[in-house]
């Protein structure tokens, strides 16, 4: 990706989203036409008319079909439909970089990424579905959700590396302070206490309620362009600077299916390889990193993305959140400054990615003075998995 | 009584985990191991990931096991387990099978009970459609 000629550089041009609801908010639209409004948001917002689309990307198996995504947008001809090839949540920055690859080969001058989700329409996440690979070893035993899965992974890590509750609740209080600055989280308005997250009912330990994403309806799309074609366009170009898929050896379902990973990464989210590749790609280390969104499908994942993408040593996580690292304004680093899964909205972390370019355009409700970097990193202890690092 | 209600949707069965479910059927507890290279493999898998042999055999799994992660379920995330909250889920180990682990339940144990490296011993328990489910009691302390 660093090949490409300057000229040929893959930015983002434009972002644009939906309303984020709570899940089963809309009744009157679904997942299909929330992705068609999330993606003429995002093209008005780049200053281009949807007929200069001519690339769509995607991940997490979307239920939306291309020929009929084409038709509804009026796309001329549809040049790249891409997607990310399993994975679910981990693969946001995937879809990302499908769209790089294709703008920046020159299959494609326009590509627009989207997620879209519609939850109170068809499937919730959080409960049984018997369709989930390997579900046939571990729904038996009532190991149905992702929640109950990763909690599992966090429990081992609690044993063996050590975490309070409230060194744990010190996560989910982070991002929501940030989303009561984001009119455009749904937990907007709703601030959280140390002492109404105790008081919180578990899910499945070390889980509690607010451990856990939301769920919520809501789409969002971005249009991905060069550099050369984006100087052109209304908004400040945001460079991507790298990005990448990829996932640790022998993961196979993971902690989302069987928990057979190999056991000096079990505790770990999986992303060693994915992270050490990225900042080789980009030329940059941990400490250039102004400002990270990181996928936080479950709290206690955070610990495993700060320990694989090297923020800190293994088992040190806990103690270098709860010193305030990861916190908006003052920490070294802040992370999901727009709120999160956990407290801005659940869009399988594609809103990540929508915040970083905020962050780098300077607008963001909790800006980070001067941010020239941001890591975006997509779901954790699930393969593949995805990152990216996005520059101005 | 089961630990868990035999409403709870049992395995789907198909080509690959069919001999591991009819073994159980028979309250044999097996892993796939590769028939080429001795590589144990779990949950079954139609090709052998280290030499892509598809001929495979079953491996007697012991029966004892230690607890290498747990979690108490407090909220249902399915119809069929809502009386039966609190119910732990458990992922045991065996010291003898590297690289295998099987997410189970331990049958006698309140919350507060279960920890990381306990001793388990296997038992069968019936589930959905007569399946039989290999779970696990804790040994007590010695
Ligand atoms: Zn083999």
């Amino acid at each position: 990706m660093a090949a490409a000629p300057a000229r040929a550089r893959a930015c983002i041009a434009g972002i644009g989203q939906t309303e984020y609801r709570r899940w089963g908010g809309f009744s009157d639209r679904n997942e299909f036409q929330l992705a068609c409004e999330a993606i003429a948001s995002a093209a008005r917002d780049a200053g281009l008319r949807l007929d200069q689309i001519d690339g769509l990307s995607c991940f997490a198996d979307t239920s939306i079909d291309a020929s009929l995504m084409q038709l509804a947008l009026g796309i001329p001809e549809l040049k790249v439909s891409a997607s990310v090839w399993g994975g679910r949540g981990g693969g946001p920055c995937g879809a990302l970089s499908l769209a790089a690859s294709a703008v920046e080969s020159g299959q494609a001058r326009h590509v627009a990424v989207f997620r879209s989700l519609c939850q109170g329409q068809s499937r919730r996440y959080g409960k049984f579905y018997p369709q989930r690979m390997h579900s046939d070893m571990v729904g038996p035993y009532g190991l149905f959700s992702a929640a109950q899965g990763l909690a599992m992974v966090a429990q081992r890590y609690r044993h063996d590396y050590g975490f309070t509750d409230a060194q744990l609740a010190a996560i989910p209080l982070m991002f929501r302070a940030n989303a009561q600055r984001n009119p455009r989280a749904v937990t907007y308005g709703r601030p959280l206490t140390l002492e109404k997250y105790l008081a919180s009912k578990w899910v499945v330990d070390p889980f509690r309620v607010y451990d856990c994403c939301l769920e919520t309806d809501g789409a969002c799309a971005m249009i991905v362009t060069t550099r050369e074609r984006a100087r052109d366009l209304p908004r400040k170009p945001v460079e991507i600077i790298a990005a990448l898929q990829g996932s640790d050896a022998d993961w196979g379902t993971g902690a989302m299916g069987s928990h057979n990973m190999p056991g000096d990464s079990y505790t770990s989210g999986g992303q060693r390889q994915l992270a050490k590749r990225l900042f080789e790609t980009a030329q940059l280390t941990p400490a250039d990193i102004d400002v990270m969104q990181v996928y936080d499908h479950f709290s206690a994942m955070l610990y495993m993305t700060l320990e694989d993408f090297g923020f800190c040593a293994r088992g040190e996580a806990p103690a270098y959140v709860e010193a305030g690292h990861a916190a908006w304004p003052d920490g070294n680093t802040p992370i999901n400054t727009h709120g999160g899964s956990l407290s801005e909205a659940y869009v399988h972390g594609l809103n990540h990615v929508l915040e970083g370019v905020r962050q780098l355009r300077g607008e963001s409700t909790c800006q980070v003075a001067g941010a020239r970097t941001c890591l975006v990193t997509g779901g954790s202890v699930i393969s593949p998995s995805s990152a990216a690092i996005l520059g101005v | 009584m089961p630990y868990l209600p035999t409403s709870v949707p049992g395995p789907k069965i198909d080509d690959v985990n069919a001999p591991f479910w009819e073994h159980c059927r028979a309250q044999r507890l097996t892993f796939q191991q590769c028939a080429g290279c001795s590589h144990l493999i779990h949950p079954p898998l139609p090709v052998c990931p280290r030499c892509q042999s598809v001929e495979r055999q079953w491996r007697e799994a012991p029966y004892t096991a230690l607890v290498f992660s747990f979690v108490w379920v407090h909220t249902a995330a399915h119809d069929s387990v809502v009386a039966a909250l609190p119910y732990n889920v458990v992922l045991v180990e065996f010291p003898a099978l590297a690289g295998v682990r099987l997410v189970s339940n331990v049958v006698n144990v309140s919350p507060g009970q279960l920890a990381i490296g306990d001793r388990l011993t296997l038992l069968w328990e019936e589930g959905d459609g007569g399946q039989w489910l290999p779970r696990f009691r804790k040994e007590a302390p010695t």
